[in-house]
């Protein structure tokens, strides 16, 4: 066991994977000498050259539009993202080509493209640099979107979306950077890619989360099980695929269910969670599934963030809500 | 110099008259270029000329097809054919292609048979040939995308450590005039330059982006603006086809053997609509299109040959007969293409199995299936 911050376990991760593949590529901003603005892919330049360890022009559409050319070569490119804010003029790559491409060719060809996102906010950033575009993702068919929450994670998380033959949109909470926990860096013995895992048991409510605000749900439920609420949550790691079926295991349990998400509330993942919650579990549910989130703003200056995020508090109010019905 | 807003920037001398290499004019008189030198046999060039005409024909019968409504949509390259078969030819077994949707004549070159290129515009596929099989990628609608997957594709062959060697490829991109202006194509620039790609930028300037002329995308003439990338630009005429395959065959040559990007400007004229929904009689006079009629690419070989003694009718009139049955062939072909069945929609989404694709698959199957027994009134 090691103990590693979340970013460093991204970065043995990404070490393991070009290790074992010569095809996987790391290419995007600053990636280099650097080692990112996050340094998630430190030293990887200096061991693997700058063939494979690309600092590309500052261009986020270049950057996917020439992975996607270097996945039909033959290459595995692992795109990063500079910030959330930065990924739109990619949208089109991504969305129009990257996505499409293996049903456009009639599944001939296969494009394992992974593009990193350190998403979120919580760190005191200007605009554009703390977003959560993850609704836009799950919306467009033909991409995986995956989010890790913990170094455990993502250190194994980032070597199963390299492997993976589809375009895999990998999100990073960057306000979790610097957690650390104990990582098993020569195991894989991993639970697969797209299963939610429960990472709280409980009885009397299922918060869901995903990537950052799966730490503000642990402690929240740490903190309503001090009043004696006992909450269960639910990492959802995936969210395309979803992992519907342990979620539903949950809610028939508990009969409640507060989502938890940095997006806005409107349109956004939560919707989704909901409404397949209803449908699943219509009989069980003691209350409709409520929605925490970012409000339906532009993501606020830092010094008023804390308001737009989702607390303990709020996320504890909405479970108090549940019982309200 | 004022600038009219509106109109944008006055006619300027390198806009309208082109200074392009040019090896056979358009009366098929054969002239030298010092730095494109060009030995064809007269096999080669019949050879030639059976493409331009069978390209041709194909092109005209897929039009009909779409009068006819047997398909949704054509995009018809008459007038650019030795842009493209000259560009095509000079094509050897490594290079890739990447194409826009107008690229009929260079899948030819490719040997994709014709009846695949209709499958996207009759609807029954987005895409009906395996890219790797022939080196030529799937036709790309959303205009200059394909340049950066060009460029990435290049960038690859340069990481596999072959260029230089037998097996090195060149990489060429196809596109408009109006894609010049797309943040695409200037971006898929600037990575072939500094990464000194193994590509070769193919623009087809045939004048018209749709309804909007050239003027509305550039001040300079388009080969000029790869000096301001870092690599050669040259303009040759598009509708020569010995020139197009002698400037395509040198700047493959150059990015096989590692020295970097070309851009090729093929000036030249879409004689037809932009697609088969165009009405070009709003937009642009009839006067244009008869004065570019007189450079057709296909007459000037055609003379080329007479005037050399180099074919007889007969050749000519096999060649017809041929295009025209394949004309025939093709249309049969058309017609046959089975329809995709309901369930066919959920197939290739994803590579690997995808629960959510089996869970709507399972419950779409399961609607259809209630219908089963029904009498419909």
């Amino acid at each position: 066991m090691t103990t590693l911050t979340l970013g460093k376990a991204m970065n043995e991760g990404l070490r393991k994977a070009m290790e074992k593949d010569p095809k996987v590529l790391v290419m995007g901003e600053d990636v280099g000498k650097l080692g990112g603005v996050f340094r998630v892919t430190d030293g990887l330049q200096k061991d693997f050259g700058e063939e494979r360890v690309i600092d590309t022009p500052l261009a986020e559409s270049g950057i996917v539009g020439t992975a996607i050319g270097l996945a039909l070569r033959g290459y595995r490119p692992v795109v990063e993202i500079q910030f959330d804010g930065f990924v739109f003029p990619a949208a089109d790559q991504i969305i129009t080509q990257l996505a499409k491409m293996h049903m456009r060719s009639l599944g001939t060809l296969s494009l394992p493209v992974v593009i990193r996102i350190p998403c979120g906010g919580g760190i005191g950033a200007v605009e554009h640099h703390s977003e959560s575009p993850e609704a836009y993702f799950t919306h467009t068919a033909g991409l995986r979107v995956v989010a890790c929450s913990n170094p455990v994670d993502a250190f194994a998380m980032i070597q199963q979306s390299i492997a993976s033959p589809d375009p895999v949109i990998f999100f990073e909470p960057k306000r979790r950077y610097w957690d650390k926990a104990e990582v098993d860096v020569e195991s894989t013995d991993w639970a697969p890619l797209h299963d939610a895992k429960v990472v709280r048991p409980g009885e009397h409510v299922t918060l869901l989360a995903y990537g950052p605000s799966v730490k503000t749900c642990l402690e929240a439920a740490a903190a309503a099980g001090e009043e004696g609420r006992s909450l269960e949550v639910i990492d959802l790691r995936s969210l395309n695929p979803l992992d519907i079926d342990t979620v539903v295991r949950s809610v028939d349990r508990t009969g409640r269910c507060v989502v938890a998400h940095e997006a806005p509330v409107f349109s956004g993942f939560g919707a989704e969670l909901a409404a397949r919650i209803t449908e699943r579990c219509f009989y069980r549910l003691e209350a409709p599934v409520l929605r925490v989130g970012g409000f339906s703003t532009p993501y606020p200056p830092s010094r008023v963030e804390d308001v737009y995020l989702p607390d303990l508090d709020r996320i504890l109010d909405a479970v108090d809500r549940t019982f309200a019905w | 110099m004022t600038i009219d807003s509106v109109r944008g920037a006055p006619d300027t001398p390198g806009l309208a008259e082109p200074e392009l290499v040019q090896l056979l004019t358009p009366e098929g008189e054969r002239v030298e270029h010092p730095d494109y030198p060009l030995d064809l046999s007269a096999e080669e060039v019949r050879d030639l000329y059976r493409d331009l005409v069978t390209v041709r024909r194909i092109d005209l019968e897929a039009v009909a097809l779409t009068r006819q409504g047997e398909l949704g949509l054509w995009a018809s390259l008459l007038g650019q054919e030795a842009a493209q078969i000259g560009s095509g030819r000079a094509l050897g077994e490594h290079d890739m292609v990447f194409p826009t949707y107008r690229e009929h004549a260079v899948a030819w070159c490719r040997g994709v048979e014709p009846v695949r290129l209709l499958g996207m515009f009759r609807g029954v596929n987005h895409g009906g040939w395996d890219p790797a099989e022939h080196k030529f990628h799937l036709y790309t609608i959303v205009i200059g995308s394909q340049t950066l997957h060009a460029t990435g594709y290049a960038m690859g062959v340069q990481r596999d450590g072959v260029l230089g060697t037998p097996s090195a490829g060149a990489t060429i991109a196809y596109f408009g005039d109006g894609a010049t202006s797309q943040g695409d194509v200037n971006e898929a620039f600037v990575f072939s330059s500094v990464f000194n790609a193994p590509i070769v930028f193919f623009c087809q300037n045939n004048q018209w982006a749709i309804s909007e002329p050239l003027e509305k995308q550039s001040r300079i003439p388009l080969y000029k603006r790869a000096q301001g990338y870092g690599f050669p630009g040259v303009r040759v005429d598009g509708n020569d086809v010995f020139a197009c395959l002698a400037v395509t065959r040198k700047a493959l040559e150059n990015a096989r053997t590692g020295q970097g990007p070309t851009l090729i400007e093929a000036f030249t004229y879409r004689m037809g609509a932009h697609t088969t929904t165009d009405d070009p009689t709003r937009y642009r006079l009839k006067a244009e299109e008869e004065a570019w009629k007189l450079k057709d690419p296909i007459e000037r070989v055609k003379a080329y040959l007479v005037r050399g003694d180099l074919a007889d009718q007969a050749f000519f009139d096999e060649v017809e007969a041929g295009a025209k049955q394949m004309a025939k062939e093709l249309r049969a072909e058309c017609l046959a293409l089975p329809d995709p069945g309901p369930m066919s929609i959920f197939e290739h989404v994803y590579a690997e199995r995808h629960p959510l694709m089996t869970e709507e698959q399972e419950q779409f199957a399961a609607y259809l299936a209630s219908f089963e027994g029904e009498v419909s009134p």
